[in-house]
């Protein structure tokens, strides 16, 4: 049992690493070619619609044999999320979200990526982004869950 | 629509891009998770016990990248980011990335690449209205000159 938790930790170092790196070459840690994809209007680069059609790719032949197996290769849990709601946390969320994408040309793997390659602005982003989670965090905690629970008293 | 042919990498971002698949499928065939980097990082804030160690080891996976790839990949063919964006404007971004990727439960490797590979309409929501605000929020930086 210890041996596999540790073969899980070494399966997420690698995980982990493979991913950046495939950010990095995918270019998609330099802010100016993302927003050069989102500059639709403008010049436009497509190299952002080939990274999430290379992923997408690979992703939907392995979600496929997972969505068939009832453990991992490991026998562990296949952890799905079971949240299907469309509403309106998902898409303001989700505006929100791309708003600030589209403001400074990072999402959070890539700024963290940058961030570790010494990028001053992209530790600026990451902080401001550690702080907007927490932020959410609280909020969450004594401002929706009280709401929530005042609506559906136990 | 004018393609930007100076800057199109169709090579390597296709190969990036097939790698960030590559690791995806890792990760939810072997250690039976969602690669989810908003999600991944949001569950550190505050950390919880139990729950902790899975996430910085993949974290910290990431963070050795760039060394990585600088030792392997020679310098010429590496080209510096650039990022525009006033301090100002990156504080503001990042506060507006951590707060709505955590309310939306995902970013672009979470709901853009994983919901996307699993067919899941609620990703498909959220890919298309980060999209589409990431396009508005270009589109009014660059050709109405507000900001």
């Amino acid at each position: 049992m210890i041996q596999k938790n540790h073969l899980h930790h070494v399966v997420e170092f690698i995980v982990g690493l493979l991913f950046g790196l495939g950010l990095m070459l995918s270019g998609m840690t330099d802010p100016s070619k993302v927003i050069g994809f989102l500059d639709l209007f403008g010049t436009w680069d497509p190299s952002l619609a080939l990274v999430m059609g290379g992923a997408i790719m690979v992703g939907v032949f392995a979600f496929t044999v997972a969505k068939k197996r009832t453990t991992t290769f490991l026998g562990g849990v296949l952890r799905f999320p079971t949240n299907m709601d469309i509403d309106k946390k998902l898409v303001i969320g989700s505006l929100m979200f791309g708003a600030g994408w589209g403001l400074a040309g990072f999402c959070p793997g890539p700024a963290l990526v940058s961030m570790a390659d010494g990028q001053p602005k992209a530790l600026v982003f990451v902080l401001a982004m550690l702080v907007g989670m927490l932020g959410f965090e609280l909020m969450d905690r004594f401002i929706h869950a009280p709401r929530k629970a005042k609506l559906n008293p136990v | 629509m004018n393609i930007d042919w100076a800057h199109f990498t169709p090579f390597a971002s296709l190969t990036g891009g097939v790698i960030l698949g590559i690791a995806s499928a890792i990760f939810i065939l072997v250690n039976g998770r969602i690669l989810g980097i908003s999600g991944i990082l949001g569950g550190l804030m505050p950390p919880k016990l139990g729950d902790t160690f899975w996430r910085i080891s993949f974290l910290l996976g990431l963070l050795v990248a760039p060394t990585v790839f600088h030792a392997v990949v020679p310098a010429q063919y590496i080209t510096a980011p650039r990022i525009d964006a006033t301090d100002m404007m990156v504080v503001i971004a990042g506060l507006l990335v951590g707060i709505g990727t955590r309310y939306a439960s995902g970013c672009t490797s979470g709901h853009g690449v994983c919901g996307l590979s699993r067919l899941s309409p609620r990703s498909l929501v959220a890919t298309l209205s980060f999209m589409g605000a990431g396009f508005a929020m270009v589109y009014v930086m660059r050709h109405l000159a507000i900001i």
